[in-house]
């Protein structure tokens, strides 16, 4: 499978999907310059963490207004897998290919640690090895992270189960103490009504090998990948 | 013409900024401090000389890129 990994100026985390791509997953991984205007050939795409154009204005407002934005909405309008790590959900919050906003941390500061989330909902393409319920080990690293949504949407991703991971304890369980960053809901993930875009703070890249000491995030590659291949066995079946 | 564009977190929504300034003022001991709001100002000099287009071109900034209206909200003054 080829996955593309939007760079955009200011994008730090693009060489280390590419490395689990590549190297953990053993898959093509295509960097794409945010000029781009195409994403012909590829499987999945990606959007990494970082900063894009300095978080300047807000995080993710002025990378949305990238050329290759214009393709990544196509690309997921036509069915096409989607990930947002960090900066890159933001970015797709900032695009509305996801719904909401990002604030400020609670308390203000840049928090860089491992934490833990649950997987709210197995049944999604990025989910799909995890068990549901499961308990995840995974780095955060950010500044505007406390998730925000009216809510009458905030409802609606309660109701459509489009929280996929939630801040919690190292056992599961979902308070305001495991909550690092004032999100509503304790809310790490989500995804859009039709499932196939993604928007996570945590950093599965960082945590996806043994040698690491971490290998939780892997399993979102993991699924990504089975759901990949899933669905083109359905499409040369059919 | 001249825009000058005040954004601030919408009323009801969480502001970590303007709290940590408003505990440092309470400490400063500016007590009659309170409902601190921390925003943003942007000034953007127009071609525009039209009061009405200009007006009009700011507002699509604003709504567009300057401010993100599900969590902000802008006001802004033109001159010149």
């Amino acid at each position: 499978m080829n996955f593309g990994v939007i760079v955009f100026p200011g994008s730090n985390c693009d060489h280390d999907c590419i490395h689990v791509i590549s190297s953990v997953l053993g898959q093509k991984a295509t960097p794409v310059w945010h000029k781009e205007t195409s994403l012909n050939g590829l499987d999945a795409v990606i959007l990494p963490g970082g900063f894009s154009y300095g978080d300047y204005l807000r995080t993710g407002a002025i990378a949305r207004f990238s050329p290759v934005m214009g393709a990544v909405k196509t690309f997921a309008s036509e069915g096409g897998m989607v990930l947002g790590i960090c900066n890159g959900f933001q970015i797709l919050l900032e695009a509305g290919l996801l719904p909401g906003a990002m604030l400020r941390n609670k308390l203000l500061s840049f928090i860089c640690k491992d934490i833990h989330i649950k997987v709210e909902n197995a049944a999604t393409p990025f989910t799909g090895l995890c068990e549901s319920g499961q308990v995840l080990k995974i780095p955060i690293a950010h500044a505007d992270g406390n998730y925000y949504s009216d809510p009458v949407t905030l409802a609606g991703l309660q109701a459509n189960a489009q929280i996929i991971f939630r801040y919690c304890t190292p056992e599961g369980r979902v308070t305001p103490e495991a909550n690092p960053n004032g999100s509503l809901d304790n809310i790490a993930g989500i995804r859009n009504a039709e499932g196939n875009v993604l928007g996570m703070m945590p950093h599965p890249e960082r945590c996806a090998e043994d040698v690491l000491g971490n290998d939780a995030g892997r399993l979102i590659f993991l699924s990504m990948l089975d759901a990949l291949k899933k669905a083109k066995l359905k499409a040369v079946v059919a | 013409m001249k825009a000058k564009i005040h954004i601030t977190l919408k009323s009801g929504i969480l502001d970590p900024q303007g709290k940590a300034i408003e505990h440092a003022l309470e400490t400063l001991g500016f007590t009659s401090a309170s409902n601190v709001r921390m925003g943003k100002y942007v000034e953007v000099d127009l071609k525009e000389t039209t009061k009405d287009r200009a007006d009009a071109e700011v507002k699509a900034m604003c709504e567009k890129l300057l401010a993100n209206t599900i969590i902000e909200e802008y006001r802004y003054e033109l001159a010149g």
